[in-house]
This record gives structure tokens, sequence and C-alpha cells, in this order.
């Protein structure tokens, strides 16, 4: 099996949710042997990656060809291009701007014509799309154009940027195409959806032969909002990685340290919730005072939302650490007594995963997909903060309470495997192949 | 007239001991942490339960118990036990299922056991409360149908060697006990035993084979004996004679249609059964009182270990297998002095109704990602739910007990938080 993936960042450049589910489920698919070319838009950087070969230097005309050690069977082709996971349209015009005065630097003397090692030819004189859209259609050219020269059974390409590249490529090599709906507009954008984003999203989920979504949740949305049939949408759902976890390592910061620490991780957006943590938080600290609460992430709501807290009175309480990473991920959920997640509308949420196996208890919304999946933790209507901050209470103060839910979410976390989810892809793809050679 | 070892062997006699449990219990309602008022129970809800099932099953299986015991001239005898909480909600919502157990009463055929009016674990925390909850119970079943329970079944059938001797010294001649296997071995169910050291109190034990292939097995079609008749059962039953002389059958009166819905043929089966039984010369019913009297112990049931009859683990991990658990259990009996002191009725009566065992059944975690027969009855999403509201209700009793007792220089009661 040959699948010509349309994905995102890998490591360690992976920037939220898409990004890790890609390359858990890549990772995973490599395991069990299929072959995956990896198409990405963002040129790599080696001196980042060690364990990254440039396996051929772009052609004229050609991209790159990379390989990582720890994924046998796939090989990575980066493309050119300036879109990046949840971008909306306003902020692709500063990509755009910051890409041309990084062109500006590199080398305007190398510029014109010689084809630069790190990024494909066309692009070398920053010839990106003057809007987000037209970004999308010159990225789905580039990616045809690499799939001219492929050989593959099945295109996958994951969210909305993807689909148009993913539909040529499958037209252009009559190959089944599967799309990957890890999002959608109305989870983004609440109602206030942008038409063009929907309408590209329609199309890729009507082109496609076969759609996976994250959630049952996601599913839904698929289909009573853009008239999908039921039976053409598969769930598979995410996971999470467990290699690499080191095990339990020397914790000072927790001795002597008396207070709670509350933890909200993911982007601070709308679609997040950040507001209702706050207001959780405030109830909470009307009954307990020795919590503080942690929002970690950056997002086009941060300086509303650090406003928000010095409004509530509850500033001195919150801490905001901005966007993290690596290491720094793996630390501030090891100093974390618990981690909510108030999203108004998550298509999965890995997050939980990552807190659960980090034995950390969990509180998370009910409107979320990842809530089908867990029950060892628990749950709430994102607006009802009350609850929400009910059942913040119950964690810090009973002890009992935290250990259960500790212990169990992170046994049952250890159920969650890429490989399980891969297989299902698997099934998915073998099913759209079937469908493509025998039309019903 | 005691039949004695030597006579049993040759009575090939099947006697039939039907006991049902009848109880309910006052469920909690949503209670946040920010939450004030001193109404814990969900008046709404345990009304509509308790009508529900009284509808679909107590007053139906009443009516039908009526019946047989009339038509067989006083050869159909039962048991039932009726916790104080369920009798109270029936004087709230349901009074005329006391009319109709005081109509069964006045039979002369039907024998009501006693046990803790609470339904209550108190045995394992206190035994000076458990004395005082079965005092109050069997109070209430002299008010209400007249009778002196000479059985005792704890709640769940919680029994050990300790149980035995304390409920013998109470004056009770006889306890019901799980005839859970490890302790049995290949001993039957089908004799009266006694505990180990104590000649006072005959031990009944329930028949879990026969007793669930009624109350569990009665209705799954892929059980290979499905579909149950009455006429099979009484063949099994009459399997018995020349091999012990009591079948003890004991189950949850809610067997009667609603864990076994009416669809399911369940009146049928038991409307048929005593002719069936009976048709047998050697066969009779007794209540459990009657066999206690009736039937000499064969031998002794040492239960050092506490058993039960629920689940398949016959133990007490339905309701205290985890740390929510035993935390909640634990510091709700530490309050017991305190609510002694205080000497405050309504506090008293609030802190017995969360003795009942329900509560700490709800926080059960054994199998709660698969969905079974704990989660059927559980008026919660989840365990931890169930926790956080009983917590948050004992915090309320914890504040109304300090204001009880401010100013009397009592200590005060150290929980942090």
């Amino acid at each position: 099996m040959k699948v010509f993936m349309l994905g995102w960042e890998f490591p360690p450049f992976i920037s939220g949710g898409l990004g890790t589910a890609c390359y858990g489920l890549t990772k995973a698919m490599s395991r069990l042997g299929t072959d995956v070319l990896f198409v990405l838009p963002r040129p790599v950087r080696s001196e980042f990656s060690t364990h990254v070969k440039l396996v051929a230097p772009s052609q004229s005309g050609g991209s790159p060809l990379y390989r990582i050690d720890e994924f046998e069977h796939v090989r990575f082709r980066s493309v050119d291009a300036i879109i990046i996971p949840y971008q909306a349209p306003v902020s692709y015009a500063q990509q755009y701007r910051r890409r041309q005065r990084q062109l500006a630097r590199i080398g305007a003397t190398e510029a014109g014509g010689q084809g630069g090692q790190a990024s494909g030819g066309p692009a070398q004189q920053g010839h990106y799309g003057s809007d987000l859209f037209a970004e999308v259609e010159r990225y789905a050219r580039l990616a045809s154009a690499i799939a001219q020269q492929e050989d593959f059974d099945v295109v996958h390409a994951h969210d909305w940027m993807t689909y148009p590249a993913g539909m040529a490529a499958a037209a252009l090599r009559a190959k089944p195409l599967v799309i990957h709906v890890h999002s959608t507009e109305f989870d983004r954008s609440g109602e206030h959806v942008n038409q063009r984003i929907y309408d590209l999203e329609r199309q890729g989920m009507h082109a496609a032969t076969r759609i996976i979504a994250v959630s049952h949740l996601t599913r839904k949305i698929i289909t009573s909002r853009y008239g999908i049939a039921e039976d053409k949408v598969d769930v598979v759902y995410n996971a999470i990685d467990f290699d690499g976890r080191k095990l339990e390592e020397h914790l000072p910061a927790a001795i002597g340290r008396d207070e709670k620490i509350v933890l909200f991780l993911g982007r601070i957006t709308m679609q997040k919730g950040p507001e209702y943590f706050l207001a959780a938080a405030k109830r909470v600290l009307e009954v307990i005072d020795n919590v503080r609460f942690l929002m970690a992430g950056s997002g086009d709501m941060i300086r509303r939302t650090i406003e928000l807290a010095a409004e509530m009175g509850i500033g001195h309480k919150v801490l905001f650490t901005g966007f993290l990473r690596g290491e720094d991920v793996d630390r501030v959920f090891r100093m974390a007594d618990l981690y909510v997640m108030p999203s108004v509308s998550e298509p999965f949420g890995i997050a939980p995963l990552e807190a659960l196996s980090h034995d950390v208890p969990v509180i998370i919304s009910k409107q979320s997909g990842v809530a089908e999946v867990l029950t060892h933790v628990l749950k709430v209507d994102f607006w009802d903060i009350n609850e929400m901050a009910n059942k913040i209470i119950a964690v810090l103060r009973h002890p009992p309470l935290h250990s259960a839910l500790r212990e169990h979410g992170s046994f049952e976390v250890r159920k969650r495997s890429w490989a399980d989810s891969a297989n299902c892809c698997l099934d998915v793809y073998r099913r759209a192949m079937d469908l493509v050679a025998s039309p019903a | 007239m005691r039949l004695t070892a030597g006579e049993d062997t040759k009575h090939k006699m099947a006697s039939v001991c039907f006991y049902f449990q009848v109880h309910q219990p006052h469920r909690l309602r949503r209670y946040s942490v920010f939450d004030t008022e001193r109404d814990y129970f969900d008046g709404f809800r345990n009304r509509q339960i308790c009508r529900k099932v009284v509808d679909k099953c107590y007053l139906p299986a009443n009516r039908l118990m009526l019946d047989l015991i009339r038509r067989n001239d006083g050869r159909f005898r039962i048991a039932y036990s009726l916790t104080g909480v369920v009798l109270e909600q029936f004087e709230d919502f349901a009074p005329e299922m006391i009319r109709s157990f005081q109509e069964l009463a006045a039979t002369g055929c039907v024998e009501f056991l006693a046990e803790t009016y609470y339904h209550s674990l108190s045995f394992l925390y206190s035994r000076r409360e458990f004395a005082e909850q079965v005092r109050m119970h069997t109070a209430k079943i002299r008010e209400l149908f007249g009778q002196e329970p000479v059985v005792f079944r704890n709640t769940e059938l919680v029994y050990n060697n300790d149980v035995a001797h304390f409920v013998a010294q109470l004056g009770f001649k006889a306890i019901i006990a799980e005839g859970a296997d490890h302790i049995l071995g290949y001993r039957s169910p089908a004799f009266v035993y006694k505990p180990p050291g104590c000649d006072d109190l005959s031990v009944l034990l329930k028949n879990y084979r026969l007793s669930d292939d009624i109350a569990f097995r009665f209705s799954n079609q892929s059980w290979p004996e499905w579909p149950l008749t009455a006429d099979k059962f009484a063949r099994w039953v009459n399997q018995v004679n020349g091999n012990g002389y009591l079948v003890n059958l004991f189950m949850d009166y809610e067997t009667l249609g609603e864990h076994q819905w009416a669809d399911t043929g369940i009146f049928e089966f038991c409307r048929h059964l005593p002719e069936e039984i009976l048709k047998h010369p050697d066969n009779n019913f007794m209540t459990p009182g009657e066999a206690a009297a009736a039937y000499a112990p064969v031998g002794v049931f040492d239960a050092p270990h506490v058993i039960s009859w629920a689940d398949t683990e016959r133990d007490l991990s339905a309701w205290l297998g985890n740390a929510m658990q035993s935390d909640a259990l634990h510091e709700l009996y530490r309050l017991e002095p305190e609510i002694e002191a205080a000497g405050d009725t309504d506090l008293s009566d609030d802190w017995r109704k969360l003795q009942t065992s329900d509560h700490f059944y709800y926080m059960c975690t054994k199998w709660f990602a698969d969905g079974d027969v704990h989660k059927y009855f559980n008026p919660y999403e989840s365990p931890y739910d169930s926790y956080i509201n009983f917590m948050n209700v004992l915090d309320n009793i914890r504040g109304r007990l300090r204001m009880a007792t401010r100013g009397t220089g009592r200590s005060v009661l150290g929980r942090a938080g």
C-alpha cells in the first residue's frame, strides 16, 4: 500500500494538534510497513533535525526529498508554501510579508533562477499567492507536480488547506481521495464561518471518495452542515505517542509547594474557551485560595484574555507562559495538579491524552471529540462554569478523587495507540480503493 | 418439631424458601460546592422512580403473591425484607404499597425479616449505630405489620462470623447469607448451617445458582435453558430431594417486572410455579423463620472474611473497592460522636440517610468503562460525579455540626479545605 499524504509539520516544529496528529499517524503507518510519501508545506532547515537526511536536493522544478530515521517507510517532500495550520486569511497577509522579508535577507544575490537548496525552484523569487486562497491553490499546483512523478494507491489530505492539493493529485492520477477532517470552519469560527473556506471544505468533502472524521462530534457536523451522506464518513480517533516518554524523573518542584496548579494548555482562541476557564477560576478562588491558574499557549485572544483576568480581579492568580513546545510542555504538565480543557467545540483534543499520560487528572468539555473515548475524566458543559468550578474544587480538595482519576486515567490512556488509528486508516484506504475500482 | 440429622436422610422433602428484598434509597440531588441549602435529597426524582417501580413491579407482584397465597390455602409462603427508607418513601409517595403489604401480612403466610433501617454498612464502622438501626427497623415492622422479626439479613448480605455473633446476641434466630462457594466447598446450600462457636443462630444460605436463574438469566435468550418454564424449574427443585432439603431463593423484588420486564413472562412463570412445585407431594414452601425452626444445622459455615451477594466476587469491592469509597465512608462515620452530641434529630436523620449503601455503590469504578448493571441504576454520569456530590453534601453537614457544637467547647472537626 502506497500513500500520497498531504500533511503538516514534523519535529521539532510541531505547532499544534494537527501537526501532532499527522506525525503520530504517519509514524504508526510506517511501523505497519505502509509506504508513505509525505508532502509538507514547509522548507526543512536541516540544522535543527539531525535525524533528518537530505536524500535529494531539489532539481529544477522538483522539491527536496528527505528521510528521517524513525520513519522507515516514509519519504518526505517539502514544498515552499506559506500555509500554516489554523491560519485565518487575515494573518496570511502577515506571513506573506514576513516571508518576503526573509527571502530578501537570505540572499537577494542568490535569487534569480539558480534554485537554492532549501526551497522549491519556482518559489525562490517569492511567488507566493497574494492571499491565502491563492496560496492554497499554488500549493495544489506544486503538490500535483510532485504527484506526477510518484507512484501511489491513495491520496490522504489533512484539513482544508490541503483539499485542493488532494483533489488535484487524485484527479491527475485517477486515484481515490481520502480526506481527513481534523476540524471544520464551525469549530474554528463558531457560526461566523468564512464562506470561501467553507466552500473549499465542502468541495473537498464532496470530491473525496471517503472521509475520515476525528470524532462522532465532527462526523455529525460533516453530515449535517456539509450535506454529506452518513455512510461516507468513518471515525478514526486520534491517539498519543508513548515513545520517548521518559519514566518519572525526579520532581523537585512539588516538594514544599503548597499551591495547587490548574493548567490550561492550548491556543488562546475562542474555540478553546479561555474566558470560561477564567470565569471558573474566579469562582474557584471564592472558595479556595491556595491555587494558581496557568494558561500555557498563545493565540489571537491572548491580549484580551490577559485583560480579562485583570478585569475580573484575579490577575495575580493567573499566569501566562506563552507558547510552549518540547521539554517545556512536559515540564508544565509535571507541575500541574489538574488539567482543564473548556473547549467550546473541540473536534478531538489530544492535549487531555497528554495530560493523562503525565498522570495529571483531567476535566474536559462535553463538547469535545475526546469525551467520546475517555471515561476516567470529569466532564462538564463548557458554559457551566459553576459546575466546572465545583469539579475543580473537588479534585483539588479530595486526594482520593485526585488519585482515582490519575490512576484510572493514566491506565486508560495507554489503550489509545496510533497503531490502532493507523490500522483504521488502512481500512478506509482499502474501502476507497474498492469504491474506485468498482464504482457502485 | 425439629428434624435431626438422622431423620433428614430419610425425608426427601424440598422446602422452597423465598425471600424478596425491597429497597429504594433516598437519592441525593445535584449538590455543588456552592450550594448551602439543607435539602439534600431529590424529592422529585425519588418520587418519580418510586412510582415507576411501584407501578411496574411492586404492586403487580404483590397482587400476584396475594392471589397465589389465597389460591394455595396457605401452602404458598414467602418472606420480604423491607428497608426503613423504602417504607418512608412508600408513606410519602405510594401509601397503597403499605396497605398492600399489610394485606399480605394479614394472610399469615408472609414473614418480614429484620435489617438495618437505612440499608447501611454500619456494621463495618460502628456496632452501636448498627444496633440502633436494627432496633429502629424492627420497631417499624412491628408498628406497620404487627410482626416481630426473628430472621436477620444484613445489607447486601454482608456477612462474616462477627456479624453472626453480634446478630445472635441481638436475639435473632437465623441469619441470611450468600452461599459462597469458597466457603461451602463441596457442600450444598440446601442445608442449614451454623456459625463457628455459636449454637443460637442458624445460617440460611442463598442458592445462588437457582436464584440467579430467575433473577438474572430468566430472559437471556442465549442461555441454554431459555425459556425457563415453571415445570422445568420445579424439576430442578425436585432434584434437590435426597440431597438437601432447602431451596433458598433469595432475590431483589425488582426482579419481577423491573430487572425482568413483564414481557419476558416472569409474572406467568411465578403464577405457575407454586402449583408445579406442589405437584410433588414431598415439596412445600417455608419462610426463612419456619425453615430455621424445622431443620437443624448440619455443619459449620465459617466466614472469617466478609462476603456479600454482590457481583462475581461476592465481597465488599462494590462499595469499598477504591479510595473514594473508603474515604467517603470513613469521613461519614467519623462524624458519629459529634452527631450524637449535637442531638439534632434532623441532622441525625440526614446523616443516617447518607449511610445507605447505594451512595457508595454509585462510586464504584470496577467496570465503569464497560457499562453494566452498576451503570443502569446509577443516577450519576460517572462514579467521580457521585463522589463529588456526596462529599459536597457531607461538607454541608459538617458545617451544620460545627455550628451546633460551637460554644460547647467541643473539638472542631479537623478536615482541611
